[in-house]
């Protein structure tokens, strides 16, 4: 190979590298080769029960509809993008939680973060999504500090209500079964001690007294409790009508089953989280009819109808009733909104589920205020089915049983 | 609430602490291993449990049949083959500890990923035998009383075994003095493996149980596992009557907190008595002086 030659060669590699230097450029034009979504949750630990009935399996979902139809249409590039996904366990640590949210944004430099299930790992998370400038989409977090938070927070949204409008509604809907003369004026109310139960038992006591009801039993109980004896048997002997329990999944269960047992059948029996949910129905059967609980559904709604039958084809397991067409309601808003600004922009993405409308699994929804304010909040098993009822005013609510008929 | 509701309520809580707790005071006590995986041991029988009530309709009783053989030998293989190693390191010496509870808390991961692979992180419940019994007026479930019955009966039988037969005075000279107990002549690894299988076998029986009538998941084996620390420690170690006798104590300050006070102080007057206990008798209630 003679001198002119090898300059030859170099000439074309230069000259290659140019193009492919000029080619890099015209590339940045086109589309980018998936939409990076992050989440940090808790795959172990005791938020995992939580985790995996309503959070994990909606993710799950909403991703896998998206890409079996090719992806997010982006029209800036007028061409669909699938998700690409990257996943941590947060261990139920909040500080966990934390620590993989700032890792998706800063070391994955995902372009979305979805959070964690429960209102404490949602309001841990809070702060981080802000500081990046990520919409937090808080599905599974009851509050009552939302009103306040959203105005720090730009980028926070809230989608499940506060404890106040919970027992707010619950107790109206008991006052008006009282007027009808259905139950008396005593509720006993037990809550776990963590930040959910004592903030709905809070709400509940104004409510109470405010609706003229009286709190004839009144006591919390600590997460891990193994044995609801002494609190149902000292319940029992109150003369409540009404028997309300702000409880997590495994007492929820503990509850029903131990009330069942010891004999405390009020007209009106109450539980809190998991009583929505499919494993309830599965291990109570006809014993779980007329058990009410915060959420509930309006099973009319042929969205709703059309979710819960793609939910139970993905994901093998049937959706729960309460936080879980919430949770997909947010993925909903979250892929409309990438669709109608066109391109991976968060500030306009959040902007425009500030103010957009949407068509959801809960039918046409605008947030208020970044909260989402068209919801249920007191259901009831009545025949297979967790109906909502309250709000009683609402297109879509059932009527209340009321005295519960104890099967 | 009444004396007797009080009272069932207390003892079949109890009873299930003390059975929580006794396979775990075999391991620890006789075996000299710490095994932080204790609680994932406990959750695994459960899972079977579920199985096999709401896959093949098969009792939880029937099925102990199956466990109770199975449990002892996964932990006596556990022991063989993962332990051993260990305890010859170790040479009798306080390090043995120290290893074992390393190998045993990373044992637990293993074991909590594999359910957690196989099962989901969901909650799992059935409903086997909530029938309800009145006892003197009082109403109980009849799968928490079961529960009382067994405690009963496995550590009565077990504490009989253990003081009144040559078998169990061979256990009970390892536990003691594992140093010297092969100058007379007892295989000491051996017998040791044979304790930890034992504690495997009750520690099946003890998830199968559970399984009746408390919700479970397969992150919650740490909370099994905590619980029966604290009877063991309080029981003194190695101690299956002390096991039953903590468990009681607990159980009934527990319902009486409950009952009489608030229900919210359970928490705090579990580690109360614990506390109390330990400040009066350092090595538990039925603990020896020394070891």
């Amino acid at each position: 190979m003679n001198l002119s030659n090898k300059r030859f060669i170099l000439k074309t590699l230069v000259a290659a590298t140019a193009l492919a230097g000029f080619g890099g450029a015209a590339l940045a034009q086109e589309a980018p080769k998936s939409i990076r979504i992050g989440w940090a949750i808790a795959k172990t630990g005791i938020n995992a029960g939580g985790t995996s009935v309503t959070t994990a399996p909606n993710y799950k979902l909403w991703v896998k509809e998206i890409n079996d139809a090719g992806g997010i249409m982006l029209k800036a590039y007028n061409k669909r993008v699938p998700l690409e996904v990257i996943e941590y366990d947060d261990r139920s640590s909040t500080e966990e939680a934390v620590r993989a949210t700032e890792r998706l944004i800063t070391q994955d430099k995902v372009d979305f973060v979805l959070p964690p299930w429960s209102t404490g790992s949602n309001l841990a998370v809070g702060p981080t999504y802000e500081k990046h400038k990520y919409p937090l989409l808080a599905a599974t977090s009851v509050t009552d500090k939302a009103p306040d938070l959203v105005k720090r927070w730009k980028h926070a949204f809230f989608f499940l209500g506060t404890g106040g409008e919970y027992a707010e509604d619950l107790v109206a809907m008991l006052e008006k079964a009282k007027k009808e003369g259905k139950i008396n004026n005593k509720i006993a109310m037990i809550n776990i001690a963590d930040g959910f139960g004592v903030e709905l038992a809070n709400a509940t006591r104004k409510a109470a007294k405010l609706h003229g009801f009286e709190l004839v039993y009144d006591k919390s109980y600590p997460i891990g409790t193994q044995d609801m004896t002494p609190v149902i048997n000292e319940a029992k002997g109150k003369g409540a009508d009404t028997f309300v329990a702000y409880s997590y999944p495994p007492d929820t269960m503990l509850i029903n089953e131990q009330a069942k047992t010891l004999g405390l059948t009020p007209k009106v029996f109450f539980t809190g989280v998991g009583t929505q949910f499919p494993m309830f129905k599965g291990k109570f059967g006809a014993a779980a009819e007329g058990v009410m609980a915060p959420g509930g559904i309006d099973a009319s709604n042929p969205q709703m109808q059309a979710y819960l039958k793609r939910f139970k084809e993905v994901t093998g397991q049937e959706s729960d009733r309460f936080a879980s067409p919430i949770v997909y309601t947010s993925l909903q808003m979250l892929q409309q909104s990438i669709e109608r600004v066109g391109k991976i922009d968060r500030a306009a993405v959040t902007q425009e589920l500030k103010t957009g409308t949407f068509e959801t699994v809960l039918g046409t929804i605008k947030l208020e205020n970044q909260q989402l304010t068209k919801l249920w909040h007191v259901g009831q098993w009545q025949n297979g089915e967790f109906n909502a009822i309250a709000p009683t005013t609402r297109a879509g609510a059932k009527a209340a049983v009321i005295p519960r008929v104890t099967p | 609430m009444n004396f007797i509701d009080i009272l069932l309520a207390g003892a079949m809580l109890g009873g299930l602490y003390g059975l929580v707790a006794m396979g775990l005071t075999l391991q620890y006590g006789v075996a000299r291993i710490m095994n932080l995986s204790y609680g994932e041991f406990l959750i695994a029988p459960a899972f079977l449990a579920f199985f096999a009530v709401s896959g093949w309709g098969i009792s939880p009783l029937l099925l102990m049949l199956l466990v109770i053989p199975l449990g002892f030998a996964v932990q006596w293989l556990i022991y063989q083959l993962l332990l051993t190693p260990l305890v010859r390191r170790a040479k009798g010496g306080p390090s043995l500890e120290v290893d074992s509870i390393l190998a045993t808390f990373g044992m637990l991961f293993v074991v909590q990923g594999i359910m957690l692979v196989s099962f989901g992180g969901d909650y799992h419940s059935y409903t086997y035998l909530s029938d309800t019994l009145e006892i003197l007026g009082s109403k109980v479930a009849a799968n928490r009383m079961l529960v009382l019955v067994v405690a009963l009966v496995l550590g009565g039988g077990l504490y009989l075994l253990l003081t009144r037969t040559r078998a169990g005075a061979v256990v009970r000279a390892v536990a003691v003095a594992p140093q010297f107990a092969h100058l007379v002549g007892i295989n000491v690894r051996s017998t040791a493996a044979l304790a930890y299988g034992l504690g495997g076998a009750l520690i099946a029986v003890c998830g199968v149980m559970v399984s009746m009538f408390l919700p479970f998941s397969a992150s919650m084996g740490t909370m099994f596992a905590m619980k029966a620390l604290i009877v063991v420690i309080m029981g003194g170690v190695g101690n299956l009557m002390g096991c039953l006798v903590a468990g009681m104590l607990l159980g009934f300050s527990e319902t009486l907190v409950a009952s009489f006070i608030d229900p919210g102080l359970t928490l705090a007057v579990n580690y109360a008595v614990f506390l109390l206990v330990l400040l009066f008798k350092p090595t538990g209630l039925f603990g020896r002086a020394a070891r």
